[in-house]
């Protein structure tokens, strides 16, 4: 029972953009930093963001400011935000962009050498930073090569299987190397969980097979609260075919660059879609969407097209479509880029795009019409924390990013959340140094509960088992799909939670063939653990909000209701069983109420 | 739909075989799927790194009918099927298991670059830099890190030569040497500590870039071109004392 | 990280590997090519005769391995070697013929992921240093373009006045297939802007950027222009030969 310890002041969880970012604010305040991440240093899920990085940089559009983003992200997140975070958000942006430019970040450039910015769903300026269709990579990298001088220990292919406590306080961490399967405690001062997603609950998502909610699991075992955990956004463009790469996002850069949505025939159809609240924002006719140019700030006459609406009323026109007979041939809507724009705009501004259709697809996005559909993405919802420090209701224990929730409300506008990794990174790091500085000891480590999360982790190994894990999973995103998927319904969703409690038992009787080193099927079987506790969450939560609103639909009640408007649904661990309630979310002030009925396209005073 | 059979390499530190598999196939599969599908079905603790499917993250690099390429960029209909398609790791680094294998010297040479050090902002707080200056350092940053040219380097492959650092960070230096804010000279490390000079321009690292970065012509041949201008070049030399200047100087040009 | 895991002995002997493809094609036609050519230039070479048609003062079409022209008593050769060092020096030195000879003859590597020469491998290090002096040897090609350019244009004055003869054409060619070929040379566009960080900090910075993607555009395919040019250099020399020993008579079209 003597495993191998490490101990530091701050141990961060995942190397994303938000645990880099964390881990390079913590160390800079004095604190010694261990990364504990699943996979190679600069693998993680940020590299796959595409489009941007939001930010009312102004540069594009002098008209942008804080103000105006402040606005966008609260609309888009249909009002559930928590405000005093998307004022941070907002404010601090910028300064978060230049700070990648100040560490060797090379975006796309305007003619007179700042930075450029794009258009983007939800954005009423142009406002995303970028790098082609790479921008994850870009910001990943430079966070990577800028973090290796920090004095930051990475610990690389170690997957953290549970936290931690000292009492009800977070004292660090315990993990197994993948490569040899052997056990590792880290001990620290505080945790901070930047672990990203959690995509693999769904059969068809754009996530890896990292993103498997572990951060929310293990915050949630650990008594910490998760909020909005019903708000799961579908891309509304992800690939349909080869069956191979369904769900591989097809970035929302595409319509950003002018691309449009076809029906079957080829007719345009967004423009039956747009939402009474973003009445006379969009184009009405074809004709005046044509005016529309992308990069050129838009005119009252030229307002932008409909296709770059927000994600979750995409998404379900196009399911829309789809039902009613007017899909793609593999069940999807067709994206059309090729009559947009020249062949070389295509190759300049979406290299991956051609790639990616080009090498999976055979389909030449220069020439012909893409296949997209609805892939599962990102979750809104989270663990619940403080605006100002990433603090949760556990201390000791921080969270940021995808792993958090209140930021982007009930859907996220694309760009945001690459902002967000950095914006709260940055803020989970110093308040994880500061908390950590405060303590004046190393907190205890209970070995009752190391005996424990060590016979769970190794339970599978044992003869008794009868379960394959990978036939578990599937059954689980299989479930998901279909009961707590994209448009939902009371029945649905309760029945869910039933099987939920099937595969949960199920769980426990996985069988692994094999060793302990590098075994994938062993991994798997950890990792289903978080899929059906936070699977659980999301259907829980989604049950009792008995409404439509942003990425959570239900069939049954396809109207949003003001009452909901003003609550989040939190869950939390209360003896063993799932407990959710709803509460109160703080008003917007009134100066920012106002913000949200700012007429638009004028000049912000 | 037709049966493939694979001949995948299995085995832990220095044990190990090639082991026959068959899968089903399916339309626009990559080779990425027919390892996960003996994985699901077939030997669930057959040991491979992935992660987005998309390559965009450069983790499933592996060597495929003896090629180095990423498994999820390997369509099925690209290979000769009559034949077994032969799947095994990296050989250029010590194994795990099965298709993973030992990575970490790349990330040891990544810390001995020196980080990047930018000129000050301009007065409005803005760093300017044009597109067409910057183009070609977009370009190395494309690089997703598989390593496969690492992998190919017969610098590595064939002859385990430590001080040098390899294309990858060949590149990553080019990306430095040549932006148009980095104040750092690195020339003299590059001769040296980084060894440029085992490189004898054989392009197969170009020739495995999934990212399609022309490594050879726009990064190596560049630097040592640079490297050739302060050491081994006399008459840039004279001109430099002509002018009063050491070697080494920087920024602009040399 | 943890413990490594012991390494697999990975190296494979000469030529050993899983691909499955004619990999040994490519090194092999290029050694032939490279083998074959430079028997011809030598024997051309060696022959210091019928290497110019017209009057011996004033020929109207010479091989361009005999231009220019020294006529030196003390000499007791073929005035061929006078001046064949210094393009088979540009040649030998450059960037795409480097990458060929060392895969083609000295087997680092045959190809790629196929198992190389053991020996101790140096590099361009020691020995093969004097390969950064190709940009020396580039400043000599770029004046031997002038000099063929020159005699493409004498090659349309007869004796009975101006005129255009096949040969007219072939010399022609010549001279633009050696300019395509010595105006991609990687050295020329590192001295043309590839040494310069930031186009639009330096003087005269946007011609500059122009100049060296024109430059660049010609490297792309300095590999294809190597060849043509080393062909149309030998077809060059054996026509104004067979001319020249009235062997086939020179079609006259103008």
């Amino acid at each position: 029972m003597n495993h191998e310890t490490i101990e530091h002041d701050v141990i961060i969880i995942g190397a994303g953009g938000a645990g880099l970012r964390a881990a390079i604010e913590a160390s800079g305040k004095g604190a010694s930093v261990g990364v504990v991440c699943k996979s190679l240093l600069g693998k993680a899920h940020t590299a796959m963001a595409e489009g941007g990085m939001a930010a009312a940089l102004t540069t594009a559009d002098p008209r942008d400011n804080w103000e105006m983003h402040f606005r966008d992200t609260i609309r888009g997140g249909k009002m559930l935000n928590n405000w005093r975070m998307v004022k941070i958000f907002t404010q601090e942006a910028p300064d978060r962009v230049n700070e990648l430019e100040e560490w060797g970040a090379l975006f796309d450039r305007t003619d007179d050498g700042r930075i450029l910015q794009r258009n983007f769903g939800g954005h009423q300026y142009a406002r995303l930073a970028h790098v082609g269709d790479r921008t994850g990579l870009e910001m990943l990298r430079t966070l990577q090569n800028h973090g290796i001088h920090q004095g930051i220990e990475v610990y690389m292919e170690c997957t953290v299987v549970d936290l931690l406590m000292d009492g009800g306080k977070a004292a660090g961490a315990f993990a197994y190397w993948r490569d040899s399967g052997t056990f590792v405690q880290f001990r620290a001062k505080a945790v901070v969980l930047a672990t990203g997603g959690l995509g693999k609950c769904y059969t068809i998502t754009s996530n890896s097979w990292e993103c498997t909610g572990d951060g929310q699991a293990l915050a949630y075992r650990a008594g910490a609260e998760l909020i909005d955990m019903e708000f799961v956004q579908f891309h509304p463009t992800g690939m349909v075919w080869p069956p191979s790469v369904r769900g591989l996002l097809v970035t929302e850069g595409v319509r950003g660059e002018g691309g449009v949505l076809r029906d079957k025939d080829g007719k345009r159809f967004m423009f039956d879609y747009i939402p009474e609240m973003f009445a006379g924002e969009y184009a009405e006719t074809e004709e005046e969407a044509k005016r529309w140019r992308p990069g050129v700030p838009e005119g009252p006459d030229a307002r932008r097209p409909p296709d770059l609406l927000t994600r979750d009323v995409v998404a379900r026109a196009i399911r829309a479509e789809v039902r009613a007979g007017r899909g793609s041939p593999h069940g999807g809507a067709y994206l059309d880029i090729a009559s947009q724009a020249s062949e070389a705009q295509i190759k300049k501004k979406l290299p991956g795009m051609y790639h990616q259709f080009m090498q999976l697809a055979s389909l030449d996005i220069t020439k012909e019409y893409m296949e997209v559909g609805p892939t599962s993405h990102y979750v809104m919802g989270g663990v619940r924390v403080d605006p100002e420090t990433c603090s949760t209701s556990v201390p000791g224990l921080f969270a940021a990013g995808e792993v958090a929730g209140g930021l982007h409300g009930a859907n996220r506008l694309g760009g945001n959340s690459l902002t967000d990794l950095m914006v709260f990174g940055r803020r989970a790091g110093a308040g994880a140094a500061e908390y950590a500085g405060a303590l004046s000891a190393m907190p205890g480590v209970n070995p009752d509960q190391v005996r424990d999360i060590e016979r769970l982790a190794l339970a599978p190994f044992e003869e008794s088992g009868t379960e394959n894990p990978y036939e578990v999973m599937q059954d689980l995103q299989k479930m998901m799909e279909h009961d707590s998927g994209i448009v939902r319904a009371k029945e649905e969703l309760a029945d869910g939670l039933g099987k939920l409690r099937t595969l949960k038992e199920r769980s426990v009787k996985v069988r692994v063939e094999g060793n302990r080193q590098y075994n994938p099927g062993w991994h798997y079987a950890l990792d289903l653990h978080n899929l059906i506790m936070v699977s659980e969450a999301i259907t829980l939560s989604a049950l009792h909000r008995d409404e439509s609103r942003g990425g959570h639909t239900r069939e049954d009640f396809p109207e949003s209701s003001p009452e909901l408007e003003k609550v989040n649904t939190v869950v939390r661990n209360r003896d063993g069983e799932m407990a959710w309630e709803h509460v109160t979310r703080e008003p917007l002030p009134g100066d920012l109420q106002e913000l949200l009925s700012h007429p638009h396209l004028e000049e912000p005073n | 739909m037709t049966d493939v059979t694979f001949r995948v390499f299995r085995g832990a530190g220095t044990q190990g075989g090639f082991e026959e598999y068959t899968v089903q196939l399916s339309e626009g599969m990559v080779v990425l799927d027919a390892v996960l599908d003996i994985q699901a079905s077939q030997a669930g603790d057959l040991a491979v790194r992935w992660n987005c499917k998309a390559g965009k993250c450069g983790s499933c690099s592996a060597e495929v009918n003896g090629k180095p390429r990423l498994m999820c960029m390997t369509r099925m209909n690209t290979l000769p099927l009559d034949q077994p398609v032969t799947i095994e790791p990296m050989r250029s680094f010590p194994l795990i298991k099965d298709l993973v294998t030992d990575v970490k010297r790349n990330f040891e040479i990544n810390k001995r670059v020196r980080p990047f050090k930018p000129k000050p902002r301009q007065a409005d707080g803005t760093h300017r830099m044009m597109q067409y200056d910057i183009d070609r350092i977009q370009e190395f940053h494309k690089c997703i890190e598989c390593f496969l040219c690492q992998d190919v380097c017969h610098v590595m492959r064939d002859h385990q030569k430590p001080d040098f650092i390899g294309p990858r960070f060949l590149i990553r230096l080019a990306a430095l040497v040549m932006h148009p804010l980095d104040t750092e000279n690195r020339l003299t490390e590059l001769k040296d500590a980084f060894g440029i000079g085992y490189c004898n321009i054989t392009k197969c690292c170009t020739e495995v870039c999934p990212e399609n970065i022309k490594i050879t012509d726009n990064a190596i041949i560049p630097l040592k071109e640079r490297v050739a201008g302060n050491f081994y070049d006399p008459l840039a030399w004279l001109w430099r004392k002509a002018r009063g200047k050491r070697p080494d100087t920087r920024p602009g040009t040399e | 990280m943890n413990e490594t895991s012991p390494s697999l002995p990975l190296q494979r002997p000469l030529f050993v590997t899983e691909r499955t493809d004619n990999w040994w094609l490519g090194p092999t036609a290029t050694g032939l090519g490279l083998l074959f050519f430079v028997a011809y230039l030598t024997w051309a070479a060696f022959q210091g005769v019928h290497f110019y048609v017209g009057p011996e003062d004033a020929p109207y079409y010479l091989s361009p391995l005999y231009s220019p022209w020294i006529q030196a008593d003390w000499w007791p050769f073929s005035p061929a070697f006078l001046i064949l060092w210094a393009p088979g020096g540009f040649r030998f030195t450059c960037y795409y013929y480097r990458k060929a000879y060392y895969r083609a003859f000295s087997l680092s590597p045959p190809g790629c992921a196929v198992g190389g020469r053991a020996h101790n491998y140096k590099g361009e290090r020691v020995l093969f240093l004097f390969q950064n002096l190709h940009r020396f040897f580039l400043y000599l090609a770029v004046l031997f373009v002038f000099v063929l350019a020159y005699d493409a244009w004498l090659a349309f004055q007869f004796p009975d006045g101006w005129g255009i003869g096949a040969g007219s054409i072939v010399l022609t060619l010549n001279a633009v297939f050696l300019g395509a070929f010595t105006f991609g040379c990687n050295s020329l566009r590192h001295l043309v802007g590839g040494n310069v960080d930031c186009f639009s900090c330096v003087a005269f910075g946007r011609p500059r950027f122009k100049i060296w993607r024109i430059v660049t555009r010609f490297n792309e395919h300095h590999m294809e222009w190597a060849w043509i040019s080393l062909f149309w250099v030998c077809f060059t020399d054996l026509y104004v030969r067979l001319v020249s020993m009235g062997i086939v008579g020179d079609l006259r079209i103008l």
